[in-house]
């Protein structure tokens, strides 16, 4: 084989030379276990010689044992790794390969082609520079070649090739070869992928992957491997883009450096460059790129490095420093593609971790504009997003970061999103571009501030915010604690749920989805409310942590006091004022707090009235005692 | 300009190692004395620079290394100036756990599996270097760069956090951990390449030398020191060996070779074809036997 070097043997110096220059192309391989994929992997890991003796007798007592290919080879099993998807015969996560010839070495993301595994596909694209979708010549383009095409599209990646696998089993036939082209082509145009590459081949026997196939001589292009070699890595490409640098670590080893330390998303630096940093916009000169084998005259897209500047600004873990000339975005709302993977649903309003470079900062989606369907790429609306959807969505975040549209470059343009309690990676964003709003709306300054407001009405305003089980008390209790506050004279405003889902609120529902919304909107009022210098209490079951977490975040630290109205739910079963358990229970009320949806107690509530030992008016006078002592009720 | 495979990988070990400082604690960085682990320090004194790495290197020891191991890595440590800890599982220095009377599989487990969580647990890491690559073995294929480890030091294959783009979620509760694995994308041949390039230190077991040995279940074992017991009427042959991978000495095969530079070790290592990890004598158990051993905490 050509790429396998006689240089080895003859001049090992010679060879190692050459291959110090060798470039990286990532690529993935998407299609269904039938498709033949882990079979052409393992066949051009077999074909460029990088597999060892021990590893191929090993595939050869494996082929007799689970093997699937008769007597013959059994080159998925080179792939198929975790013992429980060996007894399946299927490959369930992604997987990477490594091989290499005389000008590249590969590194292969293998992903599976089930449906439901959407997250993964997402996840080995999200690195890669060129896709090979494996089509089944027998089968021609389906459902999941479609899906699978939109998602590599979705994910910015621009070279693909389509392998019509198994052209053995069609007699190497030329017009299906062609019929499969012209089907998949005008399916292309409509997603935008514009380089795409058809090669018939079959990985069982061989043809077209290394060498071309004697059995298809109508065919005169190039191979899999003559495509995978010449492919563009993209290198160029992002070395064209304007120069960014997330700043992922300060490097401080004496008070006279104070390097930068992160790896160049895009562009070229020089020393001498003029830079700005955002978000700030402070700007300096590039003084020095520091490596430890001396300074560097130049550095691109892809390496990591060290910048020194020439002026002491102020920058941290999260900034990005970008070219003066045309520095990154700089906005706090953004319209996103959102790709779900969790078990756990997307619930708008709830805030969620976003990490973008080397930042994290809080967001929420404030709207699902649509879902799409991936096998269709129909839009369809949606109030939530559930594991392996994809849609369209605003995001809020709580401070502004430096961006770029993920259609210009990955790195400044793509996030993750992690749920704050479990500390999963819950969903994958690209930033399409910034809302508008973000740019234009400003906070209004106003003259008349909280305090003055407050002092206005001689009291300190704060949130009293009860939760509790439905029939814990909280309304009973609330009530009487804003007649004893209001009869000694205090501004006081109640929100109660059942009301509040008379008006505000009476366009939702029960499902967690609309639970979220309804607590950020009482969240929201609340805080207006405190601005307004009330005394504001809540009492809605308020269910889940995060949202009560989000609601003390509104306002200031001594504003907001949680209140636990604790009865175990047999004591609130037994109560049933409303008769809402007994619905619960024959299956008339779905989505029920305690019975089918759950309530997350409290770890660790400002205070705890438990309504066993105390009665409602008790309850209601140590609130306010308790409110007095926090010095909630001014002097 | 573009970038060879090398520099991108560099780039990329640099990038996880900077981001792990700045998120965790408390990271180590596991010190295996081998040419992975010389790969991995040589990598962490170009992600810092002019700065130390600032985390110390970790030696779980099995007190059956080669003394030229020790030598290497006190060197090592001594001209880098950094801080090293070593740790040796007291329990197994009690029971005197050794390969020969206890066999592999027990002193793998008690002196590196039980000696690196105790480790771990006695000084608090919440995140560890370690220089396993995706290319020695296939579950390891599947593993993330970020792995997280329950209190109880456990993998769980079936709950990873999807690592897309360039961006790691190395968010944990209080007694969770994580091992991370910033060589995972290099196979064997592009570190002797990134050896012979950038000229990193290694430990001279691995050039051929003329070395006592005896043969052994069909490995040539090294007599390194006094307390490798002789069998009857066994007598040490002087050969001219090296060794492609390093631990317990009594478990590591040498093979006999001339390789004694660079390129005619990765010339060897070409022609040859004989996986690295043929030579540890714990992997010949069975295809799923990492698997396991990882899902009980061995590195």
């Amino acid at each position: 084989m050509a790429h396998i070097s006689d240089l080895i043997a003859t001049d090992i110096e010679q060879y190692l030379q050459a291959h110090e220059k060798k470039s990286l192309l990532r690529f993935i391989t998407c299609g269904s276990v039938d498709d033949g994929k882990s079979t052409l992997i393992g066949r051009l890991l077999y074909e460029s010689k990088m597999l060892f003796e021990d590893q191929l007798a090993a595939m050869e007592a494996d082929s007799k044992k689970y093997g699937t290919q008769g007597e013959n080879l059994d080159f998925a099993l080179l792939v198929d790794g975790l013992a429980a998807e060996r007894e399946q015969g299927i490959t369930i996560d992604v997987a990477y390969c490594f091989f290499s010839t005389d000008k590249r070495k590969f590194i292969v993301a293998d992903t599976p082609g089930h449906e439901q595994y959407t997250r993964n596909m997402v996840t080995g694209a999200s690195t890669d520079a060129a896709a090979v979708l494996m089509v089944d010549a027998r089968r021609g383009v389906l459902t999941q070649t479609r899906r699978h095409s939109y998602l590599v599209s979705l994910l910015g990646i621009r070279h693909i090739v389509v392998a019509i696998n198994k052209m053995d089993l069609v007699d190497y036939a030329e017009p299906v070869f062609r019929r499969i082209c012209d089907d998949y082509r005008s399916f292309a145009a409509q997603i935008g992928l514009d380089d795409v590459t058809f090669i018939p081949m079959s990985a069982y026997k061989g043809d077209n992957i290394i060498e071309p196939s004697a059995s298809m001589p109508w065919y005169h292009g190039t191979t899999l491997m003559g495509y995978l070699e010449t492919v563009e890595v993209d290198d160029q490409r992002l070395q064209k883009q304007p120069f960014r640098l997330p700043v992922q670590w300060v490097n401080r080893p004496n008070l006279d450096f104070r390097g930068f330390a992160g790896t160049i998303a895009g562009g070229v630096v020089k020393p001498g460059d003029r830079v700005r940093v955002q978000p700030s916009g402070k700007e300096s000169t590039v003084a020095r790129i520091v490596t430890r084998d001396g300074d560097l005259e130049q550095a691109v897209a892809g390496q990591s490095i060290t910048l020194t500047l020439a002026d002491e600004i102020d920058i941290s873990r999260g900034d990005v420093i970008s070219t003066a000339d045309a520095p990154a975005g700089s906005a706090d709302q953004f319209e996103t593609t959102l790709v779900w993977m969790h078990d756990e649903p997307l619930l708008p309003g709830r805030p969620y971790l976003l990490k973008i470079g080397a930042k994290t900062v809080t967001a929420t989606v404030t709207h699902i504009k649509y879902q799409v369907n991936v096998n269709t790429l129909e839009h369809v609306a949606a109030r939530t997003l559930e594991l392996n959807a994809i849609g369209v969505c605003n995001l809020s975040l709580d401070r502004p970061i430096a961006f770029d549209p993920y259609a210009d470059n990955r790195d400044t343009g793509g996030f993750i999103l992690i749920d704050r309690l479990s500390n999963n990676t819950v969903g994958a964003g690209l930033i399409h571009f910034a809302l508008r709003r973000s740019q234009n709306i400003h906070m209004q300054h106003v003259d008349v501030d909280k305090a003055a407001r407050a002092s206005l009405k001689h009291q300190k305003p704060c949130v009293l915010w009860f939760t509790g089980l439905s029939g814990a008390g909280k309304s009973t209790i609330a009530n009487l604690v804003e007649k004893k506050l209001h009869a000694h004279g205090y501004h006081t405003y109640l929100l109660d749920g059942d009301n509040v889902r008379h008006g505000l609120n009476k366009d939702l529902g029960f499902t967690e989805a609309d639970r979220v919304e309804n607590i950020r909107r009482v969240a929201e009022v609340a805080k207006l409310m405190v601005d307004a210098g009330l005394i504001v209490i809540t009492a809605f079951i308020s269910p889940f942590r995060a949202e009560r977490q989000m609601a003390r975040s509104l306002v200031a630290v001594d504003e907001f006091i949680e209140v636990f109205i604790d009865t175990p739910l047999d004591v609130a079963e037994g109560r049933d004022a409303k008769g809402l358990y007994k619905k619960a229970r024959r299956g008339e009320l779905k989505n029920f707090t305690g019975i089918d949806s759950p309530y997350e107690a409290p770890e660790a509530p400002d205070v705890r009235i438990n309504t066993v030992t105390m009665s409602a008016d008790e309850a209601a006078t140590y609130l306010v005692l308790e409110l007095q002592r926090r010095g909630g009720l001014g002097d | 300009m573009s970038l060879t495979h090398l520099q991108r990988l560099e780039a990329e070990s640099i990038h996880i190692m900077r981001e792990v400082v700045a998120e965790a604690e408390n990271p180590v960085m596991l010190y295996s004395i081998g040419k992975d682990s010389a790969v991995m320090l040589h990598l962490a004194m170009k992600a810092f620079h002019p700065a130390r790495p600032p985390f110390p290197l970790l030696h779980v020891d099995t007190r059956w290394k080669f003394r030229d191991m020790y030598a290497f890595r006190d060197e090592m440590v001594s001209k880098l100036g950094l801080d090293l800890i070593v740790h040796i599982n007291p329990e197994g220095i009690a029971k005197d756990i050794n390969p020969f009377t206890h066999g592999s599989a027990i002193h793998t487990d008690i002196m590196k599996t039980e000696g690196l969580k105790q480790a771990l647990d006695k000084y608090g890491f919440d995140a560890a270097f370690g220089g396993a690559r995706r290319d020695e073995e296939k579950s390891r294929a599947k593993e993330r760069i970020f792995s997280f480890r329950t209190a109880q030091h456990r993998w769980d294959p079936k709950s990873q956090r999807p690592e897309l783009w360039k961006l790691y979620n190395a968010r944990k509760h209080k007694g969770e951990s994580m091992r991370v694995f910033p060589l995972s994308n290099w196979t064997e041949l592009d570190i002797w390449q990134y050896i012979y390039l950038e000229k990193v230190p290694i430990v001279p077991l691995y050039f051929a030398a003329v070395r006592p040995v005896v043969a052994r279940d069909g490995a040539l074992i090294m007599v390194d020191d006094e307390r490798m017991p002789l069998h009857p009427g066994e007598v040490p042959m002087m050969k001219k060996v090296r060794f492609r991978t390093l631990g317990c000495y009594p478990l590591t095969g040498a093979v006999e070779s001339e390789a004694d530079t660079l390129p005619a070790i990765i010339q060897e290592m070409l022609l040859t074809k004989t996986s690295e990890r043929q030579g540890r004598v714990i992997d010949h158990d069975s295809a799923a036997s990492m698997e396991k051993k990882k899902q009980e905490g061995y590195f």
